[in-house]
């Protein structure tokens, strides 16, 4: 199992245009990925329950992965948060 | 062959000769059914779920060609929805282990998400409901088997048939292929219709019975001028409408040579036609259609569709674009107007019964003063790149003004020390939409530098009639003699201190209403940047005398048909 934190620093939070760059970042890996928030774990590959969440700038999250690919789906993930501004 | 003729408003002029495309919404109609095959299903769902995969893809596609990154970013969230396994799961699970049908399954949990965003707090989440219901909805139109239509797929002439079109259809129309559009309900005020008439193409509204009597592909003739629509016509109506139609085009042209003359009345009076713009994009249309100045910057566009408000920045950048691309001329810039129809997700604002006699425009601003700040400072930064005059909205008091004026002046004094530029004396004005200010209009003169009345709001405020209410559209008369007695107290009184007064609702790029406002002494006629040589080519030819004594009568006329009839004859 492989797992990281951020920090939203995005003034919207994860709305859709980040909600859709965070899903598709992780669609094609094989393992079990969740985002954990205020107590509630999601997975990430669906947009919807991302976007259920309604996190907001400054919200810390976690993101968890499990499978035969996890350390990639974290380095994936922190590329997509880093690089458009999301988060740190 | 029956010719039909429909009615309605003409909302935006020009004439168009098309086949007809409906854009409906279809109705779907889901049973609940217990399948032999869960195999047969599945594969059914999936072949629903790649068939609108397709689709989309296409359509975003399309959006990326025609509106742009932005645009289609929405249909990249969409195309995620059909591949998220919490969607698609789950009803395969229900097709299994219930033995349903795919349609029923995939409604079940469809509404399971759309109401779990609905209850949502926040209203941006609550608002990616309808993404949800969009998005199934052209699942279920495949499983169903009936089409849904998309305006952006459009790839031949055709006129628009609709029940009522939201700006974001609208601005998906593809100018190419679509020479008109008519609705079944709206007036000339209505979103629809100002899109239209920005867009240039003819649009009639409100024709009550459009969608029920006009059948997909027949010949249609839309006359945006008249506000008919003819169905199936025969060849030598379509001859008489081809004819109408090269005869607009020509006075069009010929009005295209007014575009740099100033607007003089027949005995060289002369007064000022400026444009109403939403954002710094629409300043082209303005100076292509000879705008002398904008009368009417609406500025909550910068604040709408989006998640949070936007920054002094953002706000300044726009300021100044716009003052900049009008080179000098006069910018009337309204400071925020929302509330009413025009709601702000992000502010959370409590639901009310009446939103427009509620906490909107220039209340919600005196109280959100920190939201408030932020315009006033970016407009005072922007003041010194062109000629800016601001206006407050809603204006119902004297203090209300006062109270606007002094939070002006303090974040003014607060730039000075900063060490900002700002221009010394930029003029300060308010919009008359509410009886009792223009009742008062002789006091308030005393204090503001200019006046334009906001008819549109006026109208309904004075007749008591909401004017989206088609059963009391009847009573929104900008021509009645007791609107005209309103609009002469604001301009008198504005004269009497030695102050201007203008317009900028719809009725001052009105064709009747004109006669009727230079007569009454208007200064200043703001009105969307397409009317406006129009409007000239009306006042070369009109006396401001004789309009005078036109005026004059109609004060004294006892109903609004006398009045349009005694324009009518002067019109002649």
């Amino acid at each position: 199992m492989a797992e990281k934190l951020y920090t939203i620093i995005d003034d919207a939070g994860i709305h859709a245009r980040p909600a859709t760059l965070l899903v598709k970042s992780v669609s094609n890996f094989n393992s079990e990925i969740n985002l954990e928030y205020n107590g509630k774990s999601v997975n990430l590959k669906s947009i919807m329950g991302v976007m259920s969440l309604g996190i907001v700038k400054g919200a810390e999250i976690k993101i968890v992965a499990s499978g035969s690919d996890e350390n990639e789906v974290i380095a994936a993930v922190t590329e997509t948060i880093t690089k458009q501004g999301l988060g740190q | 062959m029956i010719v039909q003729s429909l009615k309605g408003i003409g909302a935006s002029a020009g004439i168009a000769i098309a086949k007809a495309y409906r854009l409906e919404e279809p109705e779907l109609v889901v049973e609940k059914r217990v399948i032999d095959s869960i195999e047969a299903e599945i594969q059914r769902f999936t072949a629903a779920i790649s068939q609108s995969t397709s689709e989309l893809e296409q359509i975003k596609e399309h959006a990326f060609k025609e509106l742009g990154e932005d645009k289609a970013a929405i249909f990249a969230a969409h195309l995620l929805v059909l591949s998220d396994p919490e969607l698609i799961n789950p009803i395969k699970d229900k097709i299994t282990t219930e033995k349903v049908n795919a349609e029923f399954a995939l409604q079940e949990v469809a509404n399971m998400f759309i109401g779990m965003f609905e209850s949502m707090d926040n209203e941006y989440m609550k608002e990616r409901a309808s993404d949800i219901r969009d998005v199934t909805k052209r699942v279920m139109s495949h499983l169903l088997g009936v089409t849904i239509p998309n305006p952006s797929m459009i790839s031949e002439e055709v006129i628009i048939i609709a029940e009522d079109l939201t700006p974001s259809d609208t601005a998906q129309l593809n100018r190419q292929y679509v020479k008109g559009f008519t609705t079944d309900i709206g007036g000339r005020t209505s979103h629809s219709a100002i899109m239209a008439r920005s867009l240039e193409i003819p649009a009639v509204v409100g024709t009550k019975t459009g969608t029920t009597d006009i059948e997909n592909g027949v010949l249609v003739i839309l006359d945006g001028l008249a506000g008919t629509v003819i169905v199936d016509p025969s060849a030598d109506t379509v001859k008489e409408y081809e004819e109408k139609k090269a005869t607009y085009e020509a006075k069009k042209a010929e009005w295209a040579k007014l575009v740099n003359e100033p607007t003089v009345s027949k005995d060289g009076q002369h007064v000022e036609l400026a444009a109403n713009i939403g954002t710094p994009e629409d300043v082209k249309g303005v100076l292509e259609n000879g705008g002398e100045g904008v009368g009417l910057y609406r500025t909550e566009f910068l604040y709408m569709g989006r998640t949070q408000l936007p920054t002094e920045e953002e706000q300044f950048d726009a300021y100044k674009a716009v003052l900049e691309h009008m080179e000098g001329k006069p910018v009337v810039v309204r400071t925020l107007d929302i509330g009413g129809d025009k709601e702000l997700p992000y502010l959370d604002l409590p639901k009310e019964m009446n939103p427009f006699l509620g906490f909107r425009a220039i209340r919600l601003c005196l109280e959100m003063q920190d939201m408030f700040r932020i315009q006033l400072r970016a407009l005072l930064r922007a003041s010194v790149y062109g000629n800016l005059k601001i206006m407050f909205p809603m204006i119902a008091t004297l203090d209300e003004f006062r109270s606007a004026k002094g939070i002006l002046e303090e974040e003014k004094q607060k730039l000075l020390f900063e060490g900002q530029q700002v221009v010394e004396k930029i003029e300060l004005g308010i919009m008359v939409e509410i009886p009792s200010t223009a009742v008062l209009a002789d006091q308030f003169a005393k204090e503001v530098d200019f006046f334009s009345i906001g008819t549109n709001d006026l109208v309904q405020y004075s007749m008591a009639a909401d004017r989206m209410n088609q059963r009391v559209s009847y009573l929104y008369q900008p021509y009645s003699p007791a609107i005209l007695r309103l609009v002469k107290m604001v301009i008198d009184a504005a004269h009497a201190e030695g102050k201007w007064a203008g317009m900028c609702g719809e009725m001052a790029g009105d064709e009747t209403a004109i006669p009727l406002l230079l007569g009454l002494g208007l200064d200043e006629f703001s009105m969307s940047a397409t009317s406006i040589l129009k409007a000239r080519s009306q006042i070369l030819r009109l006396s401001k005398t004789e309009m005078k004594n036109l005026a004059e009568k109609a004060l004294q006329m006892k109903t609004t048909s006398e009045v349009i009839e005694a324009v009518k004859e002067i019109m002649k």
